[in-house]
């Protein structure tokens, strides 16, 4: 049994793996197996997130003498082999992977998936990516899960294909690749200085640096931290964006709700670690990450408020929460992290909920019925339909289908711009209850701008997503739309899950708080990672 | 030899950067190639410039790490010229495919409006 245990960090990669390859040889011809296929794979996955998650949070026997899981792929120590590093921020966002993804691929089986080739290899290889970045401990394999992740990526945007999803594809595919050519300079310079790759060993490294090497390895970390911003969809550096999920097929731009994480997560990651030794250079943490943040925050709540059509504001809603995890991350002193975690499982959820419902509420509507309803009403020319024939709307039945997009969508816009009952309040509370109570130590300046940005990015999100959903969903003019179970029940079950995030919130809370303190503890991180003292540094 | 290579890394990096803030997508997927070049050619050089000096052990030579270079970044640039010449080939097909649908090998997938 321990035996089996000790196994199980590498599953989350080696599963989705095997699965992709073997829907890639398998014919498209035989379309029940492959999607049986896929589903086992998620479920798989799901379920071994759990298993790791337990036992990070130590609720089940380990095969780890620490909290801190490391699987030696190929058996060699830490300092010379590859290793995977499990803690329970990883264990979460795994597990935040497995769910998303089950939820996505659940939809895309009612006809998403038909619109292009190979849609289920890609998504099992986008999930082998995703799960390699969140276990890795090694920062060119970090950059490897990354290049696994974008590739699938490349090719889930353009499913589907057509004009507008090709023309946002093609400046998604230059900008990452020029951001994973940096990513490239960033890792081989940081390897040229400090002589190592591992994430444990580089702060001991790095500490040991003279003078002129410690300037190289900051501007090494300084194109890595522009990297992970890109990534992460921080200003200036997210023009391509909005278009590029916009114009994705709705379970894509759900799953892609994540990927903007990915950036975020990484940046924490190495971030702590440097910041923790002490050795942190200017892009990681600090006053610059707060207002590159705020700004990203600010841009994105312009973008919701000019946005005229609902999955240009999902997109942009992508951007607010990036921005605001990149503020709390910046903020002076620890409180924060925990609250964000939670905050960042919410938001992955409620986005990704969104632009699987934003498709369905807008089935069987013109094309172009938002821009001219927008027109309209800056012109004064809405027409008065109640006014011609004002008996006829009178005690028409609500159908079904109808019903359930504005239950969901109403959910999503309370919990995407932090109302009670969902987690999203909670979330956002928890981050201002902890913006306040680091007080003393932090710059009532930066308390301040946080909690109006806070604030009015949820303010500007509610207006703007009420006005849309108004003229989305109280259009007389057409019909009822079709929906499936399939793309129904995983909506619904999102919005379950942050639902019980948000009413039993102290098991969640509890594990952010452990995540964050755990993630804070470097000593204990690079300890099981690297058990034995290192030689001292050779003078190049 | 550091010069050359330095010089060579440079130009390329330079003629890349050139190539990518230009409008066309041929353009473009040209100076990313030029720019992965000069990247590879980075990394490479991150090991130190040794000139006859093996990255694997020879039982002739004995093991004094003295003798030879840092087989490393050899490693790591065999990975990132594959990983760079597949997506070099991913992009190569949007682009085609941009061209396409849009009509037109402008970045923008249109033609600039005042010209």
């Amino acid at each position: 049994m321990s035996d089996w245990l000790q196994h199980l960090p590498i599953l989350p990669i080696l599963m989705p793996m095997l699965t992709g390859t073997l829907l890639l040889l398998s014919s498209d011809s035989r379309h029940a197996p492959r999607i049986a296929l896929s589903l086992l794979a998620v479920l798989f996955q799901l379920a071994v997130a759990l298993a790791l998650l337990a036992q990070a949070d130590g609720q089940l026997t380990s095969a780890w003498p620490t909290s801190i899981g490391v699987y030696a792929l190929g058996g060699w120590a830490a300092p010379f082999g590859i290793v995977l590093v499990v803690d329970r921020l990883a264990a979460a966002m795994l597990l935040l992977t497995a769910i998303l993804g089950l939820a996505a691929l659940v939809y895309s089986i009612a006809r998403w998936e038909k619109a292009g080739v190979h849609y289920l290899p890609l998504f099992q290889f986008l999930l082998m990516g995703l799960n390699g970045t969140f276990l890795t401990g090694d920062l060119f394999n970090l950059f490897v899960f990354f290049e696994v992740m974008l590739a699938a990526s490349y090719g889930l945007a353009l499913h589907g294909s057509g004009g507008p999803r090709v023309r946002a594809g093609l400046h998604y595919v230059a900008v990452n690749l020029l951001a994973s050519l940096f990513f490239l300079i960033a890792a081989a310079l940081i390897y040229g200085v400090t002589g190592t790759l591992n994430l444990a060993e580089l702060p001991q490294r790095v500490a040991a640096l003279n003078i002129g090497d410690r300037q190289l390895f900051d501007v090494a970390a300084a194109i890595l931290g522009v990297v992970f911003l890109v990534k992460a969809g921080a200003w200036p550096l997210n023009f391509w964006l909005p278009a590029a999920y916009g114009n994705t097929v709705p379970p894509v731009g759900a799953i892609f709700a994540i990927l903007t994480k990915v950036g975020v997560y990484a940046l924490l990651r190495i971030g702590v670690l440097l910041q923790e030794s002490g050795v942190a250079p200017a892009p990681f943490g600090g006053t610059w990450l707060f207002y590159c943040g705020l700004i990203t925050m600010a841009i994105g709540t312009l973008g919701v408020l000019a946005a005229q059509k609902l999955d240009r504001l999902a997109a942009f809603l992508v951007v607010v929460s990036s921005g605001t995890l990149l503020t709390a991350f910046g903020f002076t002193g620890t409180l924060l992290t925990g609250p964000a975690i939670y905050y960042l499982i919410s938001s992955v959820l409620g986005s990704g909920a969104f632009f699987m419902l934003v498709e369905m509420a807008e089935r069987n509507r013109q094309q172009g019925a938002d821009l001219l309803a927008i027109s309209f009403e800056a012109f004064g020319m809405e027409k008065r339909h109640d006014s011609e024939h004002p008996d006829e709307m009178v005690g028409v039945a609500i159908p079904a289908a109808m019903a359930f997009l504005g239950l969901s969508f109403v959910s999503c816009v309370l919990l995407l711009t932090g109302l009670p009952p969902f987690s999203g309040f909670v979330g956002k509370f928890a981050l201002l209850g902890a913006s306040l109570a680091s007080l003393p130590h932090a710059p009532l300046l930066h308390v301040g701008l946080f909690i109006a940005g806070l604030l009015l990015s949820g303010l500007a999100g509610l207006i703007a997503l009420s006005r849309l959903g108004i003229r989305v969903f109280w259009d007389m003019q057409r019909q009822s739309p079709h929906l499936q179970w399939l793309e129904a029940g995983p909506v619904a079950a999102l919005l379950v899950v942050c639902l019980w995030l948000a009413l039993l919130p102290e098991a969640a809370m509890a594990y952010c708080a452990a995540a964050s303190q755990s993630l804070y503890d470097i000593g204990a991180y690079i300890d099981s990672v690297v058990p034995q003292p290192l030689p001292p540094e050779i003078p190049q | 030899m550091e010069a050359i290579f330095a010089l060579a890394v440079g130009i390329m990096a330079g003629a890349g950067i050139y190539l990518i803030l230009r409008p066309r997508t041929f353009q473009v997927i040209i100076g990313l190639s030029l720019l992965a070049y000069a990247v590879n050619l980075f990394i490479f050089a991150m090991g130190r410039l040794r000139h006859g000096a093996p990255p694997v052990i020879d039982p002739r030579l004995g093991s004094d790490p003295a003798l030879y270079t840092d087989p490393l970044p050899q490693a790591l640039v065999l990975t990132a010229i594959v990983i760079g010449f597949a997506t070099t080939a991913l992009f190569l097909v949007v682009l085609l495919a941009s061209r396409g649908l849009n009509g037109t090998d402008h970045v923008d997938g249109r033609e600039p409006e005042d010209e």
